[in-house]
């Protein structure tokens, strides 16, 4: 079906064979994906339905935050099928459509929305008032998330109290790297990640990455995060804590939840490294199921083996869309073409040139106009920018395609530094909002630190180097390690600067001297 | 903004200078087509002959041709896939390159050339290969093919 046997990269090992059944209907499964990529290779595109107009959407960024792929699972509604594992057996049901999610005839509500150009409330059914109570019951039948589980949920919750020295947020390359060095002076530190494995962003990356040789380039982005992986579990005294979810910092005290149990954790600092969000574009049709997030893409297809498509269009060509246009060949995936709304390639150009030697076109001053298709993508309409980024009339072409991947950016996640009490200012050039800090990486809110993409968006290089300098500054504050470690926690910061020397670096360095302080 | 950053490929008046025909010759040589300021010096701290130089991590890298053995480290690291080796033997010209897609071709295969806009410029028979399972999951092959494209094909396809 829609699995990848072999790929020249990646080995998948996929675990024990499972039925799941998704409105009743049995699907193949492997154990270790995720309900998400295991409906999508078994050709499921719609995963839901948007609550008012009933517009199907498809999943977007396969990493659990766009919430457009929630379904009732095994009685639970709204769980998004991005983030949980098959289990044999497993009951999928789609929901708020009537009979399926694919035929949804509740659909109907988007052909009339010219009747509705506010939305449904306030302003319709509301007279005459004797009937407006029960126009609003029928409304509530029609529209909404989910269903209320039919039975009352006995299981207890538990509750967990921890205390250490340091806890990091986020165990992709900038987490793991503070939990290394400030574990290697003796803190005692507490990792949490959200996903089920280590490595943040690094697990679907394949290809080889930039930076300095000292610190890995040349090295696969999967092959480091095994490095880091392996380096970090050396120490007794850095407790990893995986599938545990962050949701809030409470004047130091962080709230986190690892399957039934509520964690209060009790930290001296704490290291902020959250990592980023996908952005998405507007245009016609951009919620059509097949317009899919980059990273949402590369999890699917690097991390589960799944084919997202035959033909994929991209939108945006800075590194990420380069890349994914290369992996999407690699994968036997054809590419359309790149779309740029800029007159120059947003990425590096080795890796532009890497793909245009294998005759992928980029249309630099173009963007994407519209998605064809009425229940899943069929095409798309492209179209010429002008200087004053106008759209040039006439210059509209279609391309083939059954996918089209935004990949126009990322933003930093800010939630947690905000409910930290830090300091942010709104930086486009490093992706939105993040933190005033020093250059140790210490926010203006003591004792809290940031690194990585959720400091400014960046590289996996400069990510590594941040979470190295947090994690043996807040070690050092705390009392651990000598005059040594100063050293090599002052020697990262110059590294980081000579890094950041060139054209892409002056970008960064012009929206850092905004938050350094 | 040089203009290469708008085609997403060198022009032949773009590329660094040539190594003589007499150098192709004698042995392999590297030929880095990374001409943009980016933070990368994989390649210099790969060479062990002193090689490849770069002012700074984010200078372009510059071979001297003089000191390149041909030992091919540097190309096998490149994330960049922008180094190839070029060598001209019994007349003809060869390419390595690296190839990370699948099926991975075979010594005698006959395979279609690639300019560096992905035109069709001729074909070629592979006549090394290094394993992907040997690099990484990088393969390296080798294509024999006219002395003339040395210079202008930077990729094949399997056929
Ligand atoms: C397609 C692509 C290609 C790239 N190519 C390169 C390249 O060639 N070279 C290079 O140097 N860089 C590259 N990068 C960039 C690099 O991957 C990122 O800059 C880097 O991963 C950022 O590291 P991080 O640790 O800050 O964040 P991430 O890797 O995003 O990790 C953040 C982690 O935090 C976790 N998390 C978030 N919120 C919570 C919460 N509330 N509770 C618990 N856990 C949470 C997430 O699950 C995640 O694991 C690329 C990125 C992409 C997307
Ligand atoms: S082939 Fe060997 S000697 Fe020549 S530049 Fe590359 S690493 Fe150096
Ligand atoms: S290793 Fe490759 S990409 Fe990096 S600087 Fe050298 S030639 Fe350029
Ligand atoms: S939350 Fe699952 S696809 Fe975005």
């Amino acid at each position: 079906m829609g699995r990848l046997q072999e790929h020249p990269v990646v080995q998948f090992r996929r675990g024990k064979k499972v039925t799941i059944y998704f409105d009743g209907k049995p699907m193949e499964a492997y154990e270790g994906e995720t309900v998400a990529a295991a409906l999508y290779a078994n050709g499921v595109r719609i995963f839901s339905r948007s609550f008012k107009y009933h517009r199907p959407r498809g999943f977007f960024c396969a990493i659990g935050k766009c919430s457009s792929c929630m379904m009732e699972v095994d009685g639970i509604p709204n769980v998004r099928t991005c983030k949980v594992y098959v289990r044999d057996g497993m009951q999928i049901r789609s929901q708020n459509s009537y009979p399926d999610v694919n035929n949804d005839i509740l659909g109907v509500f988007d052909r009339l929305d010219f009747m509705f150009p506010h939305g449904f409330h306030y302003k319709k059914f509301i007279r005459p008032s004797f009937l407006r109570l029960f126009f609003v019951n029928s409304m509530r039948k029609f529209t909404g998330l989910g269903n209320f589980p039919k039975e009352e949920i006995k299981e207890r919750g538990r509750e967990e109290t921890l205390e250490c020295d340091i806890a990091i947020i986020g165990a992709g390359p900038a987490g793991l790297s503070s939990a290394i060095y400030a574990g290697e002076l003796g803190a005692d530190i507490c990792l949490m990640d959200e996903n089920p494995r280590v490595g943040g962003q690094l697990v679907k990356q394949t290809h080889r990455f930039f930076g300095s040789a000292e610190h890995g380039a040349g090295t696969r982005g999967i092959k480091i995060a095994e490095n880091l992986e392996k380096k970090v579990r050396e120490f007794d005294n850095v407790n990893i804590s995986l599938n545990t979810g962050v949701f809030g910092i409470y004047d130091g005290t962080i709230g986190a939840v690892k399957d039934n149990t509520l964690i209060e954790i009790k930290p001296k600092k704490i290291i902020i490294a959250t990592g980023a969000y996908e952005r998405t574009l507007i245009f016609e049709n951009n919620d059509l199921p097949g317009v899919y997030g980059a990273g949402g893409v590369q999890t699917l297809m690097n991390v589960y083996g799944v084919k997202p498509g035959d033909t994929g269009l991209i939108v945006g060509s800075g590194n990420v869309g380069l890349i994914l246009t290369y992996q999407l060949l690699q994968a036997g995936v054809d590419v359309a073409g790149i779309v740029e709304a800029m007159p120059v390639i947003g990425g590096y150009f080795v890796h532009a040139a890497k793909v245009r030697r294998l005759g992928i076109p980029i249309y630099t001053s173009h963007t994407i106009k519209k998605a064809y298709g009425s229940k899943r993508v069929e095409g798309a309409q492209i179209v010429a920018l002008d200087d004053k980024w106008q759209e040039v009339p006439g210059s509209e072409r279609d391309i083939s395609c059954d996918f089209i991947c935004i990949s126009v950016g990322l933003s930093p996640t800010h939630e947690l530094l905000y409910q930290a009490g830090a300091e942010m200012r709104f930086v486009p050039e490093l992706g939105g909002f993040v933190p005033v800090r020093n250059r140790y990486m210490e926010t203006s809110r003591e004792g809290v630190y940031v690194a990585g993409d959720a400091a400014g968006i960046e590289e996996a290089s400069t990510a590594m180097i941040e979470g190295r300098i947090a994690g043996l500054d807040s070690a050092i504050k705390l009392g651990y390690g000598d005059k040594e470690a100063e050293e090599m926690r002052d020697k990262f910061v110059s590294d980081l600067e000579e890094m950041r020397r060139g054209p892409f670096g002056a970008r960064i360095l012009k929206g850092l001297e905004k938050v350094v302080v | 903004m040089p203009d290469y950053c708008k085609r997403g490929f060198l022009l032949t008046d773009e590329i660094a200078p040539r190594p003589s025909d007499e150098r192709l010759k004698e042995r392999k040589v590297a030929f880095i087509e990374c001409p943009q300021e980016i933070p990368c010096n994989a390649c210099v701290f790969s060479c062990k002959f002193d090689a490849v130089e770069m002012e700074n991590i984010n200078a372009p890298p510059r071979v001297i041709y003089e000191n390149c053995t041909g030992c091919m480290k540097c190309i096998r690291v490149c994330p960049g896939l922008a180094i190839f080796m070029l060598e001209i033997k019994d007349g003809k010209g060869r390419i390595t390159m690296p190839y990370e897609f699948l099926p991975v071709p075979e010594k005698g295969d006959t395979v279609s050339l690639l300019n560096r806009k992905g035109e069709i410029v001729g074909e070629g028979t592979v006549t090394w290969v290094l394993p992907p399972e040997k690099n990484e999951g990088t393969a390296l092959v080798t294509v024999e093919m006219d002395k003339d494209l040395l210079f202008e094909v930077r990729a094949f396809r399997v056929r």
